[in-house]
């Protein structure tokens, strides 16, 4: 097979693997004082903000990354790395979608990215990042009406300081743990937004992440800030292009829920995993945090995690306001060398909290996955309530899946309850496919389908037939 | 850590051992050195700071001690049915009875001489290794069942303070043997740190019943480790009784070496005041067709803290694999704490593999449906808690001893 075959044939696995050649404006590689600076200063930010951001690295000087996960991955080498990538067209920016470079358009409409007239059709405003720089905002105007703020990071920093400056670094501190703290000190942008009072959001907010340029790490910040009484549901979809490097990606995203607010946060993720031999691939090291700040609030998590070459995260609650309460929904497969290591953390603080996790993890060809949670319940959460459902499916016998919750309760009036089940999919239930005529790929996706069903189902509609087709695509080859 | 020295050359001078013997716990002394006692940022003992704990419950801990045997506290016995004794008095072994055994078929051995190539497990075997001062190895010969149990009394007496105590003891079945074995506390000492090392080697078609009974209320700090080897078709079934010490921690591990061989570890915590025990449980299935069940009942009173951590490992080797794990807890005062870690870890994928865990208050309505039919608050609780602890207990398939723990815990029929 010639190098050309060769490259066809990966494609064909990855449908998101091309690249763009667009012009890229990047700040000096390394991790140091004056990238940041550099970042900080050619996105316009005030003096506090890169203070800010100084500050993070500082402290980020006496950390140490840790080490006691489950996929272990070769030494990032984080003075290796670009800091700042954007396409060099945004250095003016341009006023409307129309004065986009055209290359960039292409790239989403080969993701399927509704930038325009989708938009439109579909509802959903769309906030696309482009390796480091928040390429348009779609809707802008109908959201405006209802005094919706859905903006990139940058733009928020400029245009809002005061909500800024209120509420980031709220629920991840500068001073929490490595990768939160890097992205502290060297965040590129990201999606902002803010529903005012008793404001119940029209359509699906939505951000696309795609990692284009070469050594480039990707560190996008989202904030999510839901007033009183207001409701949000918000999506987040990720791919990169096929290299043979591991790329980084270390965001952080933080959500706050004021007094009888909801957040729906959803997410696709579907980074570049690797080839077949566990070469390349995205390294997924992301910090997600919400804080249901106010009395009857509610977050949700959801997220499809089918891509990277190693997930690490843990999307969590943080449940301080009376009866608020918070969801998990995961659905992690894990094909080839792939590694996942993830779950969610629950904290009740507040009485009569009430939190739930459902988590599906399917393993095949050489993968490890590994869900990993704890739920805590403090002295004062009295009548909290938690219920956790891990199940794993196992394809094959060089794959592993493992279930690793913490539990810890200090209130005798609450009431934990875990479960966990480990299986394989059944002779008989194949056998019973194949003879409807369905063939192997087609009865293994079904039933994988079946089991994912419960997470599914709570992904927004336009979503939630992409992600069906990626639990399908995802397991390719893995049975038969 | 300068007594810990010193100590460590008089259990030396004390014991006469050989050369080989002495490099051995010179070997496993500085891996104890190296570690210390372990505290919360080892994984293992996230939930128990031991460290701490020995610090403010012990004031100068001593490693050696040159007690004279006193009088042995005969309450302590078990009169209620006829059985064999091994009993350690203050550490020391004191009486060995095997009256009711063939001596051709039961062998006892208690050189302390060992020069094994055991590789490292954690600090405090290590400690175990390199001062332990009585050791007994009991050997059940091919096709031979006891005709009655074995107690292992660890008596120790109100002039032991503040001293560390190792133990060791070693069991091998050999094929087709069986042996129901009670491992019984009779603490009358305070603040001691009492640390216990066994070892069990099961041969083919062999059977060990493993009841540990730790029920009398005490100020001291225990931990014990047990191993255990299963091979082909043999058969481990373990029963932990956890209410008498201050701290206590019981940690198991057990390999599933070899085809149709199965593990049974159930338990209950039963604690008062600022008890805290923990369960730590490793299950290896190693091989094809292994199964291992698992059930630990914790009932917490006033300030007590409860602990349970269990891990069900599955080989790729290791298909057909049952593995089964739940742990309950009841958390009946406001200034309890229940902590668990139940973890899988399997890379087989024909297998039926579960755990659940659960903690909580007693059920309103439960309480409800008793008084409603005349019984008082007080009872209906006790009831429903009796009815709690006796899922486990009922799981002894060895009739007296499963009377004798239910007599200990204060159920009546």
């Amino acid at each position: 097979m010639d190098a050309r075959e060769k490259e066809i044939e990966k494609l064909k696995d990855y449908k998101y693997g091309f690249s763009t050649d667009i012009e890229n404006t990047r700040a000096p590689k390394g991790l140091n004082e004056e990238v940041i600076k550099f970042i900080s200063n050619i996105k316009k930010e005030p003096k506090w903000m890169l203070d800010w951001r100084l500050k993070a690295f500082e402290r980020l000087k006496q950390l140490k990354e840790p080490n006691w996960q489950k996929p272990k991955y070769p030494k990032i080498d984080y003075q290796g790395l670009y800091y700042y990538s954007a396409p060099k067209s945004m250095d003016d920016k341009p006023k409307s979608l129309d004065e986009l470079d055209p290359k960039l358009l292409e790239t989403y409409k080969k993701l399927g990215i509704p930038l325009q007239e989708q938009a439109r059709l579909n509802g959903i405003a769309v906030d696309a990042v482009f390796d480091s720089v928040s390429v348009a905002t779609t809707f802008k105007g109908e959201l405006n009406k209802k005094g919706i703020i859905f903006c990139s990071m940058s733009e928020a920093i400029r245009e809002h300081p005061e909500l800024v400056k209120k509420y980031l670094g709220s629920v991840i501190p500068l001073t929490d743990h490595y990768f939160a703290t890097l992205n502290s000190a060297v965040f590129t942008d990201g999606s902002f937004v803010y529903i005012p009072e008793g404001v119940r959001c029209p359509m699906e907010l939505s951000t696309y992440f795609r990692i284009n340029a070469t050594e480039t790490g990707q560190f996008e910040r989202t904030l999510i800030i839901a007033d009183k009484g207001s409701y949000v549901s918000y999506l987040e979809g990720c791919t990169a292009p096929m290299r043979d490097e591991n790329q980084l990606h270390a965001a952080n995203v933080e959500l706050i829920a004021l007094d009888d607010a909801e957040i729906k946060y959803s997410t696709v993720q579907n980074w570049y995993p690797g080839d077949k031999d566990g070469v390349g691939g995205i390294y997924n090291f992301v910090t997600k945090r919400g804080l249901c700040k106010g009395k009857n609030s509610k977050i949700s998590w959801t997220q499809v995690e089918t891509g990277s070459a190693i997930t690490w995260k843990y999307p969590s609650c943080i449940l301080k306001g009376d009866n608020s309460v918070g969801e998990f929904y995961s659905i992690a497969i894990t094909n080839n060398h792939q590694k996942a290591d993830t779950g969610t953390k629950m904290i009740h603080l507040g009485k009569n909290t009430k939190s739930k996790i459902i988590s599906k993890g399917i393993s095949a060809g050489f993968a490890d996955n590994t869900y990993r949670g704890l739920v805590d319940i403090a002295r004062n959460a009295d009548n909290a309530r938690n219920f956790t459902q891990c199940d794993s499916l196992l394809m094959g016998n060089k794959c592993g899946a493992h279930t690793v919750p913490y539990i810890k309760n200090k209130n005798s009036s609450s009431n934990i309850e875990h479960e966990a089940t480990t299986s394989k999919i059944s002779e008989e239930q194949l056998f019973y496919c194949n003879q409807r005529g369905l063939n192997q790929e087609e009865a293994v996706s079904l039933i994988v389908n079946g089991f994912c069903k419960e997470v599914l189902q709570q992904l927004p509609m336009e979503f939630a037939v992409e992600a069906q087709k990626l639990v399908g695509i995802s397991l390719e080859g893995s049975v038969g | 850590m300068e007594q810990l020295k010193v100590d460590f050359d008089k259990v030396i001078e004390s014991l006469k051992l050989s050369r080989e013997s002495i490099n051995f716990r010179k070997k496993n002394f500085n891996q104890f050195i190296n570690n210390g006692f372990p505290n919360k940022r080892v994984e293992d003992w996230k939930f128990s700071d031991l460290n701490q704990i020995i610090s403010s419950n012990i004031e100068n801990l001593r490693f050696y001690t040159d007690l004279e045997l006193g009088e042995t506290d005969e309450s302590t016995f078990i009169d209620k049915f006829a059985h064999n004794k091994i009993i350690f008095l203050n550490g020391i072994i004191s009486k060995v009875d095997f009256s009711f055994e063939d001596d051709s078929k039961v062998l006892i051995t208690n050189d302390l001489n060992q020069n094994e190539t055991s590789k490292e497990v954690n600090p405090l075997v290590s400690l175990n290794n390199a001062l332990v001062a009585s050791y007994i190895r009991v050997t059940v010969k091919e096709n031979y069942s006891l005709n009655k149990p074995l107690i292992i009394y660890n008596i120790t007496t109100k002039k032991l303070k503040s001293t560390t105590i190792n133990l060791k003891t070693d069991i091998v079945l050999e094929k087709n043997s069986s042996l129901k074995l009670i491992n019984l506390c009779g603490d009358n000492s305070e603040n001691n740190f009492i640390n216990i090392v066994q070892n069990f080697d099961i041969s083919q078609d062999a059977i060990l019943k493993n009841y540990k009974i730790d029920h009398k209320k005490n100020s001291n700090i225990k931990y014990s480790y047990n191993n255990i080897n299963l091979e082909k078709n043999s058969i481990s079934e373990n029963f932990i009784f956890s209410t008498g010490s201050k701290f206590m921690k019981n940690e198991i591990n057990c390999n599933l070496n070899d085809k149709y061989s199965s593990a049974f570890i159930n338990g209950i915590i039963n604690l008062t005041n600022s008890q805290h025990h923990e369960i730590k449980t490793n299950i290896n299935h190693l091989a094809e067709n292994t199964k291992s069940y698992q059930l630990i009942k914790s009932v917490l009173n006033d300030n007590a803290k409860g602990i349970y951590q269990g891990k069900i490992y599955v080989d790729s080797k290791a298909q057909k694999t049952n593995g089964y794990q739940l742990s309950k807890a009841l958390l009946l005062s406001e200034n309890t704490e229940f902590d668990g870690k139940p973890e899988l870890e399997i890379y087989a994928d024909d297998v039926k593999c579960s755990h659940g865990a659960t903690s909580g208050n007693l059920d309103e309505d439960a309480i409800f449906y008793l008084m409603s039919r005349g019984l008082s608050n007080q009872q209906s609780k006790e009831l429903l808690i009796n009815g709690f602890l006796l899922d486990a207990v009922e799981k002894i398939t060895d009739i007296e001893i499963k009377d004798l723990i239910k007599k200990m815990i204060g159920i009546v029929e």
